[in-house]
């Protein structure tokens, strides 16, 4: 009687662990992944957050710097732009990276932070884990406003006006 | 009794500064030449708009001045056409960057500009991972010609030589000529600049390519305006986090050999191109270099080390002593963000790249503050004076250096060297004061102000688009005068004074 009793009373025990531990662990993950931290939070706090799992999201910009089986994916999140160390499988989907003209794709990240980095160079940095597209880039058509047209116009007129004024100086001095 | 200037006087300065402004103004056809290699439409137009106005404005000054052809330029007009041209250029080469729309006012992209022109490299653009081509080339094309000189471009092309041309060239704080004739020497300073040019961005390039992983054409355009921000120890780079975009230590020495190679006495690339190679030790500048490189290494190591900043030495060599090699040369390029100044450095460390932006390093080079030769020249005089306290009285103490060819050691070298240093230090605390005004601690105000009237370029977060605008405007003429180290700029207030109270 007694062993049964102290059996369900180490199996509740056992049972609440397991609960316990999976709540933390769920709770943890639901902290990490339910939203994504700045750049500014990440360099103004780098040591509280180094070492800890992070997701972080920008447009990826420049471009995909290969090297070997990875790359770095620097993503601008509007602030600040953080390099992400990230395996080439990972950066299969990436379309295009930001640049003049170009609005490069909005990934997001999660990963490992690093505040100096140890393989590196003591670089802040964050060793990707998991990688997703958020959204697709896309070609940004710049147009030529009438202002600028107007004004291109007027400085060439000017400019037109004092070359001949120039020549015809020049004539008479030269007389 | 204060003496206004007479209307010839007006007239010398106007027809001078239009030369210069033309100049200035032929050289936005090279943006507009990447504009149309890039494919990009706006930026032509933005960059017709502001060619077009330098150089009616150019050409406007020449034809107000209606100068005889034999007329005579005295220092007093050589000081103010340099100082006046700097001031023209920068509200003029301010217009492609402010239509571009990467800049939020006139004032941000005038900042923008005179932080290229004085090869600082402190930042205000917005977006700078979208900016067109033509744009950051033009940023970093701003660069080379402020670092070599906007007065040395006018000299190479449009002003013919004589005493006039070397009270322009002397006005752009270099007193060393390294060719018997002004223009020789101004022709001398392109040539071997383009011919640096040529060879750094190919490295660079290859770094680009090989260490980076960047495809070709964009790794030979960051080759480019990396190598003249690097060379010019300016510090703008095509990307908003500097060097940390490269993300390779291949990248980062490279650029380290640069800023090193750039801050350089232009004489004593003279020397090493005329196969005179031993110069290079035995000049007082380079020796100095190294024992103030030393000094400041250790500072900012140990301030970094004791706050286990970094572990491991390639750690600190590519975080710290990186920052130190950047901030000494007055070059400006960053491998750690802003932030992380302030935020992790410590004081220490931080002292120790103060000290290293502050000294600067050679005369007649690209670099700003103090720099060697004077620093020198006073730890010799200190040390003389002291030789004189342990011998006797009747003894003659003399000390001798080496720049460029042995001198001896006088008065009025030390009293020179004291002057502008005191100035220096003077403008640095200057900024700092203005910096506390607007509630910034006292540390890194002195950082941002030494960084900016060092002509250096390395920021600890100071420098924003939010900063208060009598501190951009702070800035802007510590810059300014920096650069151009005073002389030009007190004839210039001179100048001014005597105009609206002469008799």
């Amino acid at each position: 009687m007694i062993s049964h009793k102290s059996q369900v009373t180490s199996l509740k025990l056992k049972l609440f662990l397991i609960c316990f531990l999976l709540g933390i662990w769920n709770l943890g993950v639901v902290t990490v992944f339910a939203q994504s931290i700045s750049s500014a939070d990440l360099i103004a706090n780098a040591k509280a957050h180094d070492g800890k799992i992070v997701e972080y999201e920008g447009e990826l910009i420049g471009s995909v710097l290969g090297r070997g089986d990875f790359v770095w994916l620097n993503l601008n999140d509007g602030a600040n732009a953080i390099g992400v160390w990230a395996p080439c499988s990972m950066a299969q989907d990436i379309r295009r990276a930001g640049s003049y003209g170009v609005r490069g794709d909005w990934l997001g990240v999660s990963g490992v932070f690093h505040r100096a980095c140890v393989e590196h160079g003591g670089g802040l940095d964050i060793h990707a884990y998991g990688l997703i597209v958020l959204q697709e880039g896309s070609v940004v058509h710049e147009t030529i406003t009438r202002k600028k047209v107007l004004l291109l116009s007027l400085f060439l007129g000017v400019l037109a006006c004092l070359l001949i004024i120039h020549i015809l100086q020049t004539r008479r001095s030269s007389r | 009794m204060i003496l206004r200037p007479q209307v010839l006087d007006l007239r010398i300065i106007s027809h001078f500064l239009g030369k210069v402004v033309l100049g200035f103004g032929i050289m936005m056809a090279v943006p507009i030449a990447a504009a149309i290699l890039f494919g990009e439409t706006v930026p032509i137009i933005d960059f017709a708009i502001s060619l077009f106005l330098s150089l009616s404005v150019g050409y406007l000054l020449v034809l107000c001045a209606r100068l005889p052809k034999a007329t005579q330029m005295s220092w007093m007009h050589g000081m103010v056409v340099v100082s006046l041209a700097w001031v023209v250029c920068m509200f003029l080469g301010a217009i492609p960057l402010l239509l571009s729309g990467h800049w939020q006012s006139y004032l941000d992209a005038c900042f923008e500009t005179m932080s290229g022109l004085a090869t600082t490299g402190l930042v205000l653009v917005q977006d700078l991972d979208h900016l067109s081509h033509a744009a950051n080339l033009w940023r970093h094309l701003i660069m080379f010609l402020g670092g070599q000189g906007i007065i040395v471009v006018a000299l190479s092309f449009l002003v013919k030589g004589g005493p006039g041309a070397f009270r322009l060239y002397v006005g752009e704080a270099r007193e060393e000529k390294i060719l018997p004739n002004v223009v020789e020497t101004a022709k001398f300073i392109w040539f071997v600049s383009f011919v640096y040019l040529v060879l750094g961005t190919l490295a660079l390039a290859a770094c680009g390519v090989w260490a980076c992983g960047m495809p070709v054409r964009e790794a030979i355009f960051h080759g480019a305006c990396n190598f003249m921000a690097a060379f010019d120890t300016g510090g703008f780079t095509p990307q908003s986090q500097n060097i940390i975009y490269y993300q390779s230590i291949f990248y980062e020495l490279a650029t380290i050999v640069i800023m090193i190679w750039g801050s350089i006495n232009f004489n004593l690339h003279y020397a090493v191109w005329t196969g005179r190679r031993k110069e290079l030790l035995r000049d007082i500048e380079i020796r100095t270099f190294l024992v103030t490189l030393a000094i400041v290494t250790v500072l900012t190591l140990v301030g970094l080390g004791k706050g286990h900043v970094y572990l491991g030495p390639v750690n600190l060599i590519r975080r710290g002593f990186y920052q130190v090699v950047s901030g000494h040369t007055g070059t400006g390029f960053q491998t750690i963000y802003a932030q992380q100044f302030t935020g992790e450095w410590g004081s220490l460390a931080m002292i120790g790249v103060i000290m290293a932006m502050a000294f600067g390093v050679s005369a007649c080079s690209t670099t700003g503050g103090i720099k060697m030769l004077r620093v020198g020249l006073i730890a010799k005089a200190f040390k003389e004076d002291v030789k004189r306290f342990l011998t006797s009285e009747s003894a003659v103490v003399t000390t001798k250096f080496r720049h460029l060819r042995d001198l001896f050691l006088d008065d009025k070298l030390v009293r020179s060297a004291a002057l502008i240093t005191i100035a220096y230090i003077l403008l640095y605390l200057g900024g700092a004061v203005v910096g506390c005004f607007f509630g910034y601690p006292f540390l890194q105000s002195l950082f941002e102000s030494t960084s900016a009237a060092g002509n250096v370029g390395l920021s600890c977060g100071i420098t924003q688009v939010s900063m208060p605008v009598l501190l951009k405007i702070t800035y802007i003429i510590q810059m300014w005068a920096g650069r151009l180290e005073f002389i030009s700029v007190f004839v210039l207030g001179a100048f001014m004074i005597s105009f609206f109270r002469g008799k």
